[in-house]
């Protein structure tokens, strides 16, 4: 029977039915960060349970962590505590940790990758809905919750329910200057954010073939925002030659990995197979978008205005009402006349050495507008130290950019990294929602070109006018 | 985790569709490492001014809906991130049930919320969009009007002036077994503790 990309892994990774269409799934690596892993602990120590498999689970912090030079100092009693908490519970459990300071801390879901710790055909999830990040390598990743975190330690398999396969395909080619950012908030603006609920993405098409890694993982991380549980894509040579290049110290190598490739090249959808949902889209004549409200289906071209409150199909008049009066805007202006104070360029979105390649090209020489703040916050340390040794760091500070370490800083605000009430933010993360950048703070999501572009002119512009 | 019995109780509505796990717990109250205490912060950027007083126009803080153990929303409750911090502040405030319609293709819940309130006790009833309309309804001219959940019937009866409306739901049966016997998950999938070592054993 012809199967989809989802569907072989899934079925490979059954360990039992357990009848009402629940299976027991088998893990093959379990990601840990310091916000929802405590209690997960915690509950574990209280039931007396060990950790089942220490070695398929790694751990990093992430979240709360300072990014400035202070960073080893952390002055917040709670993050302190969570932070310790972690290293406490992998000293005693076994789990391999990448601990602050260490040169391959970072976002959960930019090391996991980098390290050779997610492949193709696994199974991957972490307590964080971004998990959806890691189906670039064509695995099933997906986020859990803090319970499920607990079981996932004690048992290492989960109790779930087969979601549906959801197509998604991309044709054609972008024009030079639009991203896989654009694609993912294009999509996302077409079906809303419970489009793809209950759901599993597979993204194919050419425009899907010819990303790199980088963009592969940047779409995977938003399908989440679709409301799908994961998203997909099928391993191809530009799958192995990332997982063969770089230092990917827990990645096979050598002979194991020429097998192990051998064995990843089943992992496709075969032809024929069915899908529950199917969706094309065609990026020939796709803008660079830009969010204007307060969910990241509210998004459109940056050639575009602020829409008419019932012009937006998946959201309700008095819906897009409440996100402009949160957004400070008004229906009819031109997203182009929207001025920005703040620009953040990182997070497991883009905070990628080719997403820093991307905004440093364009930024090279040039100058952060009067009165824009800038914080460009590598993903990972080893981004940082791979773009330092490139001397990305030089250009962003000579254009009066701060240079940071690596964490989630900004695209959450639970470091000191916030905006301020009303600030406006062009961003380079995944979620817009009110507050999330800070209470009160206003943020629009963007690709890091046009992220760099904003901070140049202050306002959004149409990066593909500027190339 | 406790068995969910028949209980009666004060509803509250919160008139919004797509009230995010932002909005239900501030990530300023993510930091603790401990499973309690998240009852406080339930809504908080709504629920308290800036300068932390009650806000008293929210619902939770009227004198007739303090203390509801029934929530009704509006659909996609519960989007946005996967943090069951959100769970627990709902639970640990008090809430035993959320009501939330379906509409079209738009769910009641999100996902990943609605599996994390299965794994704490929380019921989670979908009804129709006309059912929900009728509720907010009630709630608008009765605020305090009292329901009774019955699991076990899969009815939620609300004790309206003008007589008892009953509105029947559906749930899994597997996890309407685990909610009435309050069973844990990790002890459940324990008892197969032997294939998981056979899987590990075919796969290594
Ligand atoms: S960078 Fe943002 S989205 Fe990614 S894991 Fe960190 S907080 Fe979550």
């Amino acid at each position: 029977m012809s199967k989809t990309l989802f569907d072989k892994i899934w079925d490979a990774h059954v360990v039992k039915d357990l009848g009402n269409d629940e299976v027991l799934l088998y893990i093959d690596r379990h990601l840990v960060h310091e916000v929802t892993s405590p209690q997960a602990f915690e509950g574990l120590r209280l039931a007396g349970r060990p950790v089942r498999c220490p070695e398929r689970t790694f751990a990093t912090m992430d979240h709360n962590v300072p990014t400035d030079e202070n960073r080893m100092n952390i002055t917040d009693p709670i993050a302190k505590a969570q932070v310790d908490a972690l290293t406490e519970n992998a000293a005693t459990t076994g789990v391999t940790l990448f601990p602050l300071g260490d040169d391959r801390q970072g976002v959960i879901h930019i090391i996991g990758p980098e390290q050779g710790i997610v492949l193709p055909g696994m199974t991957v999830v972490c307590g964080d809905s971004h998990t959806a990040t890691h189906g670039a390598f064509g695995s099933i990743a997906f986020g859990i919750g803090t319970s499920e975190v607990e079981h996932v330690l004690a048992t290492q398999t989960l109790r779930q329910k087969k979601p549906k396969n959801y197509k998604v395909e991309f044709t054609g080619t972008l024009q030079p200057g639009v991203t896989a950012k654009d694609m993912v908030l294009k999509l996302i603006s077409i079906i809303g954010t419970a489009g793809g609920t209950g759901c599993a993405f597979e993204f194919c098409g050419e425009a899907i073939r010819v990303l790199s890694m980088e963009g592969r993982l940047t779409i995977c991380n938003m399908a989440i925002e679709a409301g799908a549980r994961a998203g997909l894509v099928a391993p191809d040579q530009i799958t192995f030659d990332y997982v063969a290049s770089g230092n990917r110290v827990y990645a096979p190598k050598g002979e194991e990995l020429e097998k192990a490739i051998e064995n990843w090249k089943q992992f496709y959808t075969d032809e024929g197979a069915s899908f529950d949902h199917e969706l094309t889209i065609d990026v020939t004549t796709l803008a660079p978008q830009v969010t204007w409200g307060t969910s990241p289906g509210m998004g459109v071209d940056v050639t575009g205005e602020v829409p008419a409150l019932d012009a937006v199909p998946e959201y309700s008049p008095a819906d897009v009402r409440a996100a402009l009066d949160y957004m400070g805007l008004e229906p009819g202006m031109k997203m182009t006349d929207i001025q920005i104070e703040t620009v953040f360029i990182g997070s497991c979105t883009n905070g990628r050495l080719e997403d820093l390649r991307e905004a440093a090209e364009y930024i090279k020489g040039k100058k952060v507008a009067n009165g824009v703040r800038m914080l460009v916050v590598p993903g990972s340390e080893a981004v940082r130290y791979a773009a330092e040794k490139e001397r990305l760091d030089r250009i962003f500070v000579e254009a009066g950019a701060e240079w940071r370490y690596a964490g989630c800083s900004m695209c959450l605000a639970m470091n000191a990294d916030k905006l301020r009430d009303k600030e406006r933010c062009a961003s380079t993360s995944n979620r817009n929602f009110e507050g999330r950048q800070g209470k009160g703070g206003r943020t629009h999501l963007v690709s890091p070109k046009m992220a760099a572009a904003a901070a140049v002119h202050g306002h959004f512009v149409d990066i593909r006018e500027e190339l | 985790m406790k068995k969910f019995e028949t209980f009666t109780g004060v509803v509250a509505g919160v008139d919004r569709a797509n009230i995010d796990t932002d909005a239900l717990i501030p990530k300023e109250h993510l930091k603790s490492i401990k499973r309690t205490g998240f009852g406080a912060a339930l809504f908080s950027d709504w629920r308290y001014n800036d300068d932390e007083s009650d806000n008293p126009e929210f619902v939770l803080n009227k004198p007739e809906t303090k203390g509801a153990e029934i929530l009704v929303a509006r659909n996609n409750f519960g989007c946005g991130s996967s943090r069951e911090h959100a769970v627990w502040a709902v639970v640990q405030y008090g809430f035993k049930a959320v009501i939330a319609p379906r509409e079209g293709d738009v769910p009641a819940f999100a996902d990943i919320f609605r599996n994390n309130c299965g794994k704490n006790g929380l019921l989670t009833i979908e009804l129709s969009a006309a059912q929900v309309d009728e509720i907010f309804q009630t709630l608008e001219k009765e605020p305090g009007v009292k329901a009774t959940v019955d699991l076990e019937a899969q009815t939620v009866t609300l004790h309206a002036a003008g007589g008892d409306d009953e509105y029947a739901f559906e749930i899994a049966p597997d996890l309407k077994k685990k909610l009435l016997e309050g069973l844990d998950d990790i002890a459940l999938t324990l008892q197969y503790e032997a294939d998981i070592t056979a899987y590990e054993a075919a796969h290594s």
